[in-house]
């Protein structure tokens, strides 16, 4: 696919970098010609130098021509703007960086639907869910999240002691009664979508479909999360804390705040007064044991430095917090955050980069067909998909028992108004649902493919 | 420097050699020539010695540099033609190995200079490669390797810029290797439509090949002693316009094959080229209207001289060396500015004289107005303040480098003439000079640390000065590896 990509910052380096070797052409553009110069040193793009949101520096670039044009320089405005042109030239799709939480959900609706930007992508926000996910659902391998984060295809691997192996789907839904489906199924090198009489074994990586409040429930009824995270401590007021304080609040979970810098503080308790906010110097040990650092679930380093991130993950681990979240933006970082004992990293950049090489991997599998999104599952071999009902589906309103579906595909969930449908067989398809499809081993282009 | 990239890399191109001499080979056993069995050995010895070079250096790390850029280019141009040599040494046709070296160099440099007396003697299989190697050298052997080997280097580009010719590379497609792809794809065809035109007026395929070759690369060999001047006056114009199209930056053949023809025309430098060629051709009219009486011999000659020497190709259709000093001093000039950056054309580049007089002009202004700030702009962009620089030190080294092979030459005792057009038509890649060196004479008589002197002249122009200069430096070549201390 042809993929131009606006700003040569840190972000957008990282998402030409997976771009790249994932065999897509890239063209780079931005308006400083040092950037332009490292740029076409080190990676095999084509490079422009001038304003992303100029018509001729866009037609250099072949806007017209592009499948995909994502714009990640420093200023939202200026990403917007860059959208709305490139798609007047021609570009197929446009996704724009927009950061300042000013612009909330309903301006964003407003703002992605004038200008006709297919995605807005909020690096704060993403980490924030990244990071809610991973201090919620510790022993999940993935999450995937579908229309509107209502819908979730979360999987693990069953160990040893899970009350599931040795269990058949149907013996499971009975004992753990909840709405959910257990869609994908990995056992060694395979991938099965499996049915009813399925019966799961140790070491098995299974994927359930589900919303994420029933996908909680059946963990619990599982006996996998023991101890619910009560106590959580972030240390930086960044954006992202903002976001990730929202969720954890939501949740029901106390959170503490500390951050040197006076005005941050305030600004982050006017925004979450229910959060307890401290102002103080993270690196002094006093501080944070005053607080209590030694009773938390949960420390979530975000400062702007790695380094302090690190020591101060390191100091939570060796204070016996139990989930230590670190986030660490310079790659080479990592692998000596790990010898450290912090195994649970995250790179807000690797983050960007992994959800629009994953837009841009969609986009060139679903060229052509109806597919709202795709993901891949199971490392690449089972997708699931979402469509959308057209008027003229010829299947609409007909029972799912009575509609034969092709082997190894499974309708895994309706949403239907916002609402989320596990559908069981009495339930049906209507004109204007979204249908998330599970398919392993076949490419599926229509709705109408699943059917035999 | 990441030494088993470069040597790898460098392997790879003597074994792309051994292919390349499978065409003459088949065309040696075509005309069941003695020649066939010389290229046979080449081929053995290219694919063994390449091979066992890019197999015994495979590299840990396929990261390179600039410098790894600037090395692989010029190793791979001095291994080229000194196994391209092969072939005329072990058949005997041409005996010493120096001179075979020197005719290589001179085919793969697209300089079209040789050290043969008569063509005419040389088997139909050798005359082959000699043409071959322009065809080849004209776009480069590394781009030509870029285009067709997948995933040598991520970072090929510096491989691309060592060995293009012009004071900036510009990508036309995101990807090195699809740029190269496109290059040799427009290459190929007008190549191919030179041929079939030359083909038309009667060539039979074998000559219209080695004169589309020589045009191609704008390197100047010929099959006969006097060059071009015994061709059909119909045949004369194909070749000329052909080698004015050749010495055009190919990027500008993209521009018009993705429809923006009007931002090709709009480029400077092909209207400098078109307005350099116009005058010159007007020039010679005018000098020359006694030596010809009919009108269109006069123009046919005039403009075929003026671009056989602006594109460095060197065929003639006249002996220039006799025509008038006028005419001679216009065709020198002609010698040193060269065709268009990104063709296939050697010299200096009309893009770096455009340049180097706008940087003058600047400076004028800059004097007369201590605190003006003055930015340079080509094809309505800025020239940034490293190209400009650039541009600049290259004309100095070019000098410095030019007065070095002069004094070099010198002592073989030629006239002032001949040694000084000696080194412009080589060091430029042109082919002929005057005197002695003139369209109808040879470099034979050099001695052969002269013929060495000016292979390198010619390797260092057509490169550009910088891949052999920097090779040569001990610092590019610095290991981290340290030797363990006992």
């Amino acid at each position: 696919m042809n993929i131009i990509i606006v700003g040569g910052g840190k972000i957008g380096t990282t998402v030409l970098e997976s771009l790249v070797s994932e065999g897509h052409d890239v063209v780079m553009v931005d308006s400083d010609p040092e950037v332009i110069a490292q740029v076409s040193n080190i990676y095999d793009v084509m490079c422009v130098c001038g304003n992303g949101v100029d018509w001729e520096t866009l037609t250099e670039a072949g806007a017209a021509g592009a499948d995909l044009l994502i714009a990640v320089t420093g200023s939202d405005e200026f990403n917007m703007l860059c959208c709305f042109m490139a798609k007047k030239v021609g570009a197929g799709h446009t996704i724009a960086r927009i950061r300042n939480p000013e612009y909330n959900d309903q301006s964003l609706g407003f703002i992605k639907q004038s200008l006709d930007i297919s995605m807005v992508i909020n690096p704060d926000s993403l980490a924030a869910a990244e990071l809610f996910n991973l201090i919620q659902l510790p022993s999940a391998e993935s999450i995937e999240t579908f229309a509107g984060r209502n819908f979730q295809i979360v999987e693990w691997i069953l160990h040893p002691e899970s009350p599931l192996v040795g269990m058949t789907l149907m013996e499971m839904r009975k004992r753990f009664p909840a709405s959910y489906l257990v869609g994908t199924v990995g056992r060694g090198s395979e991938v099965f979508i499996p049915s009813g009489s399925f019966c799961l074994q140790e070491g098995d990586r299974i994927g359930i479909a589900a919303s994420p409040s029933e996908i909680e429930n059946l963990m619990k009824m599982l006996g996998i999360l023991r101890e619910p995270t009560r106590n959580a401590m972030i240390i930086g007021a960044a954006r992202s804390a903002h976001y990730l304080t929202r969720h954890l609040l939501r949740s029901g979970c106390r959170v503490t705040v500390v951050d040197i810098d006076k005005e941050a503080c305030t600004a982050f308790a006017e925004n979450s007064p229910e959060a307890v906010v401290i102002c103080g110097d993270a690196a002094q040990e006093e501080v944070l044991l005053e607080e209590g650092l030694a009773n938390m679930d949960a420390f979530v380093s975000l400062t702007g430095i790695d380094e302090e991130n690190i020591l101060l993950s390191y100091q939570a681990l060796s204070k016996g917090v139990r989930r230590v979240i670190t986030k660490i933006n310079r790659e080479e970082f990592t692998s000596m955050a790990a010898k450290l004992g912090l195994d649970c990293i995250i790179s807000p950049r690797r983050l960007m980069s992994d959800v629009l090489t994953r837009y841009a991997r969609a986009l060139a599998n679903s060229a052509g067909s109806k597919i709202e999104t795709l993901y891949k599952l199971m490392d690449g071999k089972a997708e699931a998909l979402e469509f959308r009902v057209e008027e003229d589906f010829p299947f609409a309103g007909i029972p799912l028992k009575d509609l034969h579906l092709k082997k190894n595909t499974l309708i895994a969930g309706i949403i239907r108004k916002r609402r989320i449908i596990i559908p069981s067989g009495t339930d049906s398809i209507l004109p204007e649902d979204s249908v998330v499809i599970l398919a392993a081993g076949h490419s599926l282009g229509d709705l109408a493919d699943i059917m035999e | 420097m990441n030494r088993r990239m470069v040597f790898h890399t460098v392997g790879l191109i003597v074994l792309l050699e051994a292919l390349l001499f499978l065409f003459p080979a088949a065309v040696a056993l075509i005309y069941r020539e003695k020649c066939l069995g010389a290229f046979l050995i080449s081929i053995a010895i290219a694919a063994v010695f390449g091979g066992g070079l890019s197999f015994f250096s495979k590299p840990k790390s396929r990261v390179i540099y600039a410098k790894e850029g600037f090395a692989i280019t010029s190793l791979a141009w001095l291994f080229l033609s000194a196994i391209g040599a092969f072939p005329f040494f072990l058949s005997r046709q041409i005996p010493s190995y120096v001179d075979a070296f020197f005719e290589t160099v001179s085919g793969f440099t697209t300089t079209g200079a040789s050290i043969l007396p008569r063509v005419e003697d040389l088997e139909r299989g050798l005359l082959f490669w000699r043409s071959f190697t322009h065809w080849i050298g004209g776009m480069g052997v590394l781009v030509f390797l870029m285009a067709f080997l997948p995933g040598l280097s991520d970072r090929t580009i510096h491989i691309i810029r060592a060995e293009m010719p012009g004071p900036t590379v510009g990508k036309l497609l995101p990807r090195v290797r699809d740029t190269a792809k496109i290059l040799y794809l427009i290459y190929i065809v007008m190549t191919a439509a030179e041929v079939v035109l030359l083909c038309f007026g009667g060539m039979s395929i074998f000559d219209s090949l080695v004169y589309a070759f020589g045009t191609a690369g704008t390197g100047g060999f010929g099959i006969y002693s006097d060059s071009a001047a015994s061709l059909s006056p119909y045949c004369q114009w194909v070749i000329a316009i052909f080698l004015f199209f050749f010495g055009i930056n190919f990027n500008l053949y993209y521009l018009i094959l993705i429809g923006r023809i009007r931002s090709c025309l709009r480029s400077t430098e092909l209207r400098v080229y078109a307005a350099m060629v116009a005058l010159g051709t007007v020039f010679l009219c005018f000098n020359l209207s006694s030596l010809y009486q009919n009108v269109e011999e006069l123009l046919r000659h005039s403009f075929f001289q003026v671009i056989t020497i602006i594109t460095t190709a060197g065929f003639s259709t006249a002996d220039f060396a006799l025509w008038p000093v006028f005419s001679q001093t216009v065709l020198v000039f002609l010698m040193f500015t060269g065709a268009c950056a990104g063709s296939t054309a050697g010299g200096i580049k009309i893009s770096r004289v455009v340049l180097f007089f706008q940087n003058c002009h600047a400076e004028f202004r800059h004097m007369l107005h201590p605190r003006s700030v003055n930015v340079l702009q080509m094809d309505g962009k800025k020239v940034d303040k490293e190209t400009r620089m650039g541009v600049s030190v290259y004309l100095s080294v070019y000098v410095l480098v030019f007065f070095l092979t002069w004094i070099l030459i010198a002592p073989n005792g030629f006239d002032f003439v001949t040694t000084f057009t000696a080194v412009a038509a080589c060091f430029n890649n042109v082919g002929p000079g005057l005197g002695a060196v003139g369209p109808f004479g040879g470099f034979a008589g050099f001695s052969d640390f002269s013929k060495i002197v000016l292979s390198f002249s010619m390797l260092l122009g057509r490169l550009e000065i910088w891949p052999i200069l920097l090779t040569l430096s001990p610092r590019a070549w610095m290991s981290k590896h340290h030797k363990k201390s006992i």
